[in-house]
């Protein structure tokens, strides 16, 4: 499709973006695997992995289209420094236990399945495409995780405590999910992306819904984490990239 | 082009027909007694001339066999003289409904219970009982969620209806 020259480059910074958040959770997920508690979990989250590692690589390809500098997906990937990531801060928190990687699986798929349903409507048709894949693929992992959140939360007290403790945790980086900016306004005035900010009340309502249910209180944490989408992130990227990183970069355009 | 470029024994250009009759003998590499046309992972078939371009959409955003399935297309086109170019598409989204009813049957003598539209318990694809129970919805594939049949105990995958 036929983009304006500053569309072109605001595209592209907004595919990385949530290209980066599926790469970075989908390797944090993939941390799991041969760890996990039971085998259906290790299954689970490998599966989910799985699939935020094919949506990332889908976003990236396209962005690498878009951009037209003769960048590959696995450059996007492999040889940008933490700075130049966009992810959410929450994405990159480290999987803690079982608790914590639920939860934060939660509090993001609760947001990823309101996001990629309105982005299907996309005015760029590839976009549109791979949202709506994506959205097919965001609806179980949705379930799945809003599952455990009711099973932790209201199952043992030694589970309810960890559940808690992990959405004490991890609530400060919820905020930005539904946090737009200059960039999401612009596009979605163009109609290439959703309206960010108008997803918020469903996604908090729905949020506030299932942990009610799961017996779990709402953290009166006044801090917000911002600017994830402007390249600041917490310390545990910088590790996590190290490891994702090591080999394209230690041995550059190596195949196998 | 003229016809002294093509001496004696040329193959005939390529027709949409044959092409689609060579792709049904192409399996899927994790579930190989069904084809990736049964499955409707192909989905348009375009000849101009010798020209021919086969459009691929995958079932699953990070289905690991994707690239498995384009290296054997071309291997099975080359096999047959034919050079085709691939395109990938994701809309519209694969959906199991694509399946094709002899490939239900196919998956069912083989283990795997098809995907149900309508609600209610899966018949275990081993001894027909409903008394089955969901296990998980994440399997050894993407496309699978992982049940158990309580009357004759057996675990079977499904493959999930999406």
């Amino acid at each position: 499709m036929e983009l304006s020259d500053t569309q072109r480059p605001a595209l592209f910074s907004y595919l990385l973006r949530h290209a980066d958040d599926r790469l970075i959770l989908g390797h944090r997920l993939s941390e799991w695997c041969g760890h996990a508690p039971i085998l259906e979990e290790d299954l689970a989250l490998a599966n989910i992995a799985l699939d935020l590692i094919g949506q990332a690589s889908n976003l990236y390809q396209l962005a690498a289209a878009v951009e037209g500098a003769g960048r590959s997906e696995d450059d996007l990937a492999f040889l940008r420094n933490p700075d130049e990531f966009r992810n959410l801060q929450l994405v990159e928190q480290p999987n803690g236990d079982f608790a914590m990687t639920l939860m934060r699986q939660f509090l993001f798929d609760a947001y990823d399945v309101r996001f990629l349903e309105q982005l299907q409507q996309s005015s760029h048709p590839e976009l549109a495409g791979i949202a709506g894949k994506a959205f097919k693929e965001a609806q179980y992992h949705l379930r799945h995780s809003q599952q455990w959140i009711l099973r932790l939360g209201d199952g043992t007290p030694e589970s309810h405590e960890r559940a808690q403790q992990a959405l004490e945790e991890l609530w400060r980086f919820a905020h930005e999910l539904c946090e737009a900016d200059e960039l999401d306004r612009e596009l979605a005035a163009a109609g290439l992306v959703p309206d960010l900010a108008a997803l918020a009340d469903s996604w908090r309502q729905q949020v506030t819904e299932v942990l009610a249910a799961a017996t779990l209180a709402l953290p009166h944490d006044p801090y917000q984490a911002s600017g994830s989408r402007q390249g600041r992130h917490t310390e545990h990227l910088g590790y996590l990239l190290a490891e994702m990183q090591v080999l394209p970069r230690s041995y550059p355009g190596a195949q196998w | 082009m003229s016809a002294a470029d093509f001496p004696e024994g040329a193959p005939p250009a390529p027709s949409e027909a044959g092409v689609w009759e060579l792709l049904e003998a192409v399996p899927d590499p994790e579930i190989p007694v069904v084809s990736i046309v049964d499955l409707g992972i192909v989905r348009k078939v375009e000849c101009a001339g010798a020209a021919v371009t086969v459009t691929l959409t995958p079932t699953y955003s990070g289905c690991p066999a994707t690239r498995a399935i384009e290296q054997s297309v071309r291997e099975q086109l080359q096999t047959h003289g034919i050079e085709a170019a691939l395109k990938t598409t994701f809309s519209p989204p694969w959906t199991t409904d694509w399946i094709r009813p002899a490939a239900r049957e196919r998956l069912k003598a083989y283990g795997i219970s098809p995907p149900e539209r309508r609600r209610g318990p899966l018949p275990c694809p081993f001894c027909e009982s409903l008394e089955t129970q969901l296990q998980s919805e994440f399997g050894s594939t993407p496309c699978k969620a992982l049940h158990r049949c309580k009357s004759c105990l057996q675990p079977f995958e499904q493959f999930k209806c999406v």
